[in-house]
């Protein structure tokens, strides 16, 4: 058994009277490549926003390795090994690619808020970011802005910059969507390449991607976890079948 | 690659960025009648290039600059006039300090806002101030403000001359460019880069971990700082300081400026500003009671058809020009 990255207790979110987040506990491992996968609506980008400290949760709490995180803003979780990716891309369109790397790379690094050397001159934070770029097969756009590339390459931008904060855990929210399908094994390469003892969550509507990414699934419907499990467990799990893979499956 | 090249080399110095300062000097020797002109020509660069910090670097829409402005202007004001304390160099440095210690505090409480509350809170900030000095006339000479300011001479050997302009001209030439050496430093750092960042994408920033509010603060800081000693040299070499030096006029001017020129790009200041201040200067010789008519046509033209201002003119131009050439 590996030891426990990221937990939840008891966490929940309410916006008034709608109850977006029930009691979820849940477990992310050292290692572990989970799916978080449930139907629209059912509280998965909700989930990954109350552990990113995006949200804050109405009751219950956040566990770092075992520190509880729960009153930290997004920036110190950060900090500290949460890096995301967000449903929609939420990147710096006016700059290039290469800058937009940087930017997250210099914050990691601590030179994000050097006042006297140009930006230039960090060799050291241009190399790195230049490093991910050619990871994420974008090195004949680097000096593009963000503005001019199609959306699937900039999802891959995404993950540069989650990627250029060296995570111990990473949440992808949705980073396949939009990318087409003959460029999706880009995203899946990359995150072979990662060390094995980040934790990675994903998000994910592609249950090709899915079952072929993920040893550990959790199903969420309606707020709540509704079934967790090895991959064979979750395709086996009838209830599981009924309200969200359906035709997926039996395909 | 190609990219990291450009990148690694953006900071560096091109030819044409002495323009500027050859411009500067050559006006100097050519129009020595127009110093007191270019001596006003250069504050407003200065003030416009700070507000460009915040608000074409970082972001910030603020509509209460001039506040900066007049606190420096009645900073040198005040010292020169109560205390005694008249010199110039010194008084900079004093107006900058408290320029800079009013933008703190207010941005330490203001800058957890965006968009229109932040405007108006902004505004509300000028008008606080602005009102301080109408009620405070012991100290500040209220509604009349405080003329006849007398200051020694710089570095005790070039008096400042009220008719001439010419010891005030290069004072000014010489803070500007110890100024801009400052922001242009600042804009290219990593520090820059991330105020860019917050402008782009606040959710996204936050997200790498970058302490917002802390850059957003400190930028607004300096950039206070820099206008505080930009109302400091006009209070110096006008020899005056008065109600009009943070009013809403002067910020609506000095934004006109910014827009005009094209912000978050160094020279919009410096295009802005003498652009403007020609028009100004053109238009009301030419049509005394109703100049600003001239100036709001040119404005709209702007507004309408050049969104990232005249140097936004050349960039499209190059671009257009350029054709198949990577950007």
């Amino acid at each position: 058994m590996s030891a426990t990255l990221l937990e939840t207790k008891g966490l929940c979110k309410s916006f008034g009277a709608l109850q977006v987040a029930r009691e979820i506990s849940f477990r992310l491992d050292a290692g572990a490549r989970h799916a978080l996968i449930g139907p629209n609506g059912a509280g998965k980008t909700t989930l990954v926003n109350l552990l990113t400290g995006l949200l804050q949760p109405s009751r219950g709490s956040v566990h770092l390795k075992g520190e509880d995180v729960t009153s930290l803003a997004q920036a110190k979780r950060v900090k500290r090994g949460i890096a995301r990716t967000f449903q929609i891309n939420q990147l710096f369109r006016g700059l290039t690619v290469l800058e937009n790397v940087c930017i997250a790379v210099a914050e990691r690094l601590g030179a994000g808020g050097s006042m006297l050397r140009p930006a230039g001159r960090r060799s050291d934070v241009i190399a790195e970011a230049s490093r991910l770029i050619e990871m994420l097969k974008l090195r004949d756009v680097a000096g593009r802005r963000i503005g001019e590339l199609p959306y699937g390459r900039q999802r891959l931008v995404e993950i540069a910059i989650a990627l250029g904060l060296d995570p111990q855990v990473l949440l992808l929210d949705e980073p396949a969507a939009g990318i087409p399908s003959a460029e999706s094994h880009i995203l899946l390469d990359a995150i072979s390449t990662l060390p094995g003892e980040i934790a990675v969550l994903i998000i994910e509507h592609d249950m090709d991607l899915v079952f072929r990414f993920a040893d550990r699934i959790t199903v969420m419907v309606n707020g709540a976890i509704f079934a967790q499990g090895s991959p064979a467990e979750i395709a086996a799990n009838r209830e599981v079948r009924a309200v969200y893979l359906g035709s997926a499956l039996d395909a | 690659m190609t990219a990291a090249r450009q990148l690694a080399e953006r900071h560096r110095f091109k030819w044409w960025e002495l323009l500027p300062w050859a411009a500067g000097i050559a006006v100097f020797f050519a129009f020595p009648n127009y110093l007191a002109f270019g001596t006003q020509l250069l504050i407003a660069i200065l003030f416009a290039l700070s507000l460009d910090l915040v608000l074409g670097y970082a972001g910030i829409v603020t509509l209460g600059h001039a506040a900066f402005f007049g606190a420096g202007a009645y900073t040198v004001g005040m010292l020169a006039q109560h205390l005694g304390w008249n010199e110039p160099l010194s008084g900079l440095v004093a107006a900058a300090l408290v320029a800079g210690a009013i933008g703190l505090a207010s941005g330490y409480v203001l800058l957890r806002t965006h968009g229109l509350t932040l405007l108006m809170l902004t505004l509300c900030t000028m008008a606080l101030l602005e009102e301080a000095a109408n009620m405070g006339a012991a100290f500040t000479g209220g509604f009349d403000g405080m003329p006849g300011l007398k200051f020694a001479p710089l570095l005790g050997l070039f008096p400042f001359d009220l008719l001439f302009f010419r010891s005030q001209y290069l004072y000014a030439l010489l803070v500007l460019l110890l100024c801009f050496a400052l922001v242009r430093i600042l804009v290219y750092s990593p520090f820059g880069q991330s105020l860019t960042g917050i402008r782009e994408n606040l959710l996204r920033m936050h997200a790498v971990g970058a302490p917002v509010r802390a850059r957003l603060v400190l930028a607004y800081t300096i950039s206070a700082a820099l206008a505080g000693v930009a109302g400091a040299l006009f209070a110096q070499t006008n020899a005056f300081v008065n109600l009009g030096a943070l009013g809403l006029e002067r910020a609506a001017g000095v934004l006109i400026i910014l827009i005009l020129g094209g912000y978050g790009r160094l020279y919009g200041a410096f295009v802005g500003a003498i652009v403007y201040l020609l028009l100004e200067h053109a238009l009301a010789k030419a049509y005394p009671t109703a100049w600003q008519i001239g100036l709001g046509v040119v404005l709209m033209a702007v507004a309408l058809y050049a969104r990232n201002g005249i140097l936004g003119i050349g960039d499209a131009l190059r671009r257009r020009l350029g054709g198949q050439r990577a950007p």
